[in-house]
């Protein structure tokens, strides 16, 4: 018979086990205070631009009805969030196209691309590290590891230089196939892990019964390693979605990436930084990354389980 | 299964048959060297990409010959990883031993003074030693707190309740943004006018508070920013281990009345252990090249300069290009003798596990 305080989850429930909604509200308080400064940048989108730096800084866009002081209240208002495709760029002119259409589409294209990318030829070439080894697989493995602890300014020198020899500087292909290398690294590593997870009985089985090694890849480890190919791709995404240094120095106007252009846009004209401008593009921005993160969590858990945990 | 690739000899290094690719790697990286150091980049360019196509060639021969599907495998990502990230280091590495500008195309070959100039801090005197001091801080802090943060996060997750995915979302929310917005969005908070923490300290003190004022503040203010939007990451992964626990290991402790404590020591925390190493290899690789937030919050002020502030300052805007990269080259060999002392470490543990 369960007692009043394991209804309400209270009992101490060890590692993995359930818990009820006493739990809930404790962990939805370190959630919100953990969730407030991305929170304070949502709502900052919706503030009238005049409100943005009030002393003190206003923090809610409701009285919650009476519970906040008003000093603390905004008034909501959506208009920032047109401000990031249509704004007066020089004052006195009307409003202009900001051209942020075709940066999101770029970080959209740009980003899927070189990350799907990296996870085919990652995928593959982990495979073959966990399967079929070669002489000095683990110096080859720590080669690609290193490749990723230089600072990014060391290498982008001799990449500037490289691009403009061979034309590849301001056009997707460059920075695509950049962002490719830029996550194998990464994802070589990680998939290896789950491939080394595989039970070899299954594949050899498969091998006695004369599948091809195309279709015991394809057929019975590629089905098994799903999660992890979710958890990769979410790795992956969030790092070349937010990627800074390198759009900045290798896109040009048409493939210029929204980080970029964010920096600029609200750095330009030398009036101090544009607050709600800045929230408004940033909240937009994150919307794309969140729901696919949201949608893969699942996977994103089950996933890394898989891969990582018993060697 | 290696066994298949064995029916072939390898050849002996210098024989010139299609499928020595050891022959191929090595002509390759002498002549791509030999013609990054003689011809204009232009031509070089063209060279080395012919080099990597011979490797690549030889490569396939070699795994089309021995059954070596290993080989085949792996090439496409050796070829791009060779073309975007190790040729470009390489260069770099070059570069270290040229007198090289990148505004004026001058180069001039002055062997190990670079280094010499960096190591005996010829260039920026006592500049290097405390931005290394810094870097080495910052790792030691941010790493720490993002561990323990992430950790305690992850327990908080560990079990089923209602609204749970919800919430995690929530606390994965840091890790997405973009670092220039909550780079700059985190100045405003720490803003001694506008910002919510001065207005909160001013309540409480009465008097104005500045966070950035010393570098303690500073400091604080930093690793505080870097700890919050990558816990996550940390949380992530050990997560993952929690919930991967059978459930029988604890009941069977429970029946065998075994302290909460005992149980975590001996029944998680091996689940836990190699993410906890992922993840604390991950995040110290990453915590070397902080810059940007340094960047953001402060400009290096209060002498919160790191490594990477530095060789970017140096490689910039002093446009000295070569004692950057020769800098860098420091870093690397002190990041690689770290990482390779490390991965004997996680590996003479799991094996004595």
């Amino acid at each position: 018979m369960a007692t009043l305080a394991e209804k309400f989850g209270l009992r101490k429930a060890s590692g993995v086990g359930e818990a009820g909604w006493g739990h809930t509200l404790i962990v939805a308080l370190v959630s919100l205070i953990y969730f407030l400064p991305v929170l304070m940048i949502i709502f900052t989108a919706f503030k009238p631009s005049a409100q943005a730096l009030s002393v003190p800084p206003t923090l809610s866009p409701t009285s919650l009805f009476g519970l906040i002081p008003d000093q603390f209240v905004f008034t909501p208002t959506l208009e920032n969030f047109g401000q990031v495709f249509n704004r007066v760029m020089v004052s006195g002119n009307a409003a202009e196209p900001t051209g942020f259409d075709v940066f999101f589409f770029n970080s959209f294209f740009i980003s899927s691309v070189s990350v799907l990318l990296a996870l085919v030829i990652g995928t593959l070439a982990s495979y073959g590290f966990s399967r079929y080894p070669l002489k000095g697989n683990d110096t080859y493995l720590f080669i690609i590891l290193t490749t990723r602890m230089l600072p990014a300014i060391v290498v982008i020198i001799p990449i500037i230089l490289m691009f403009r020899t061979v034309g590849l500087s301001g056009s997707y292909v460059g920075i695509i196939m950049l962002y490719t290398a830029f996550n194998l690294a990464f994802t070589i590593w990680m998939m290896k892990s789950f491939f080394d997870e595989l039970s070899y009985d299954v594949e050899d089985a498969a091998r006695i019964d004369g599948s091809s090694e195309i279709k015991v890849f394809l057929k019975i480890c590629l089905p098994q390693v799903v999660a992890g190919l979710a958890a990769t791709f979410v790795f992956g995404l969030i790092l070349t979605w937010n990627e800074f240094l390198f759009a900045l120095l290798l896109t040009g106007v048409d493939t210029r990436t929204v980080p970029v252009a964010m920096n600029q846009a609200v750095s330009s004209g030398g009036r101090g930084t544009d607050w709600t401008l800045l929230a408004s593009i940033e909240t937009l921005f994150l919307i794309p990354v969140f729901l696919v993160t949201f949608f893969l969590q699942d996977h994103l858990l089950r996933g890394v389980t898989f891969g990582t945990v018993k060697r | 299964m290696t066994t298949t690739a064995q029916f072939l000899p390898a050849p002996p290094l210098l024989s010139p048959v299609a499928h020595n690719w050891k022959l191929a790697l090595l002509a390759g990286l002498v002549v791509s060297v030999i013609a990054i150091v003689l011809f204009p980049a232009r031509l070089s360019v063209s060279v080395v990409g012919a080099m990597v196509a011979l490797v690549a060639a030889a490569f396939a021969v070699n795994a089309y010959r021995r059954r070596y599907y290993g080989g085949l495998l792996v090439a496409p990502a050796i070829a791009v990883l060779f073309v975007m990230n190790i040729f470009p280091l390489l260069w770099s590495l070059g570069l270290s031993f040229f007198a090289y500008q990148s505004n004026n195309q001058s180069i001039r070959f002055v062997g190990l003074n670079n280094y010499i100039k960096v190591l005996t801090n010829d260039i920026a005197a006592p500049a290097n030693w405390d931005a290394l001091i810094n870097t080495g801080m910052f790792v030691v802090f941010t790493v720490a707190l993002q561990m323990i943060t992430g950790f305690l996060l992850a327990m908080l997750f560990a079990k089923q309740f209602p609204l749970r995915k919800y919430l995690l979302i929530l606390v994965l929310t840091p890790m997405m943004l973009s670092v220039v917005a909550s780079g700059v969005f985190f100045s405003y908070y720490y803003d001694p006018t506008f910002g919510i923490l001065s207005y909160v300290m001013g309540e409480i003190t009465g008097n104005q508070f500045i966070l950035m004022d010393s570098k303690v503040g500073a400091v604080a203010g930093i690793v505080f920013t870097d700890a919050w939007m990558w816990a996550p990451f940390v949380m992530l992964l050990v997560l993952a281990g929690l919930v991967s626990v059978p459930k029988y290991l604890y009941e069977a402790a429970a029946i065998d009345r075994v302290s909460k404590a005992r149980q975590f020591w001996t029944i998680t925390f091996p689940y836990i252990r190699g993410l906890l190493m992922l993840a604390l290899l991950f995040r110290t690789i990453e915590a070397f090249k902080l810059y940007d937030l340094v960047y953001i919050l402060i400009r290096g002020g209060q002498d919160t300069k790191t490594i990477a502030y530095l060789i970017t300052e140096i490689a910039n805007e002093q446009n000295k290009t070569s004692e950057g990269a020769a800098l860098s080259y420091v870093i690397l060999f002190m990041v690689i003798v770290l990482t390779n002392l490390y991965l004997y470490l996680a590996n003479r543990r799991n094996q004595g596990a």
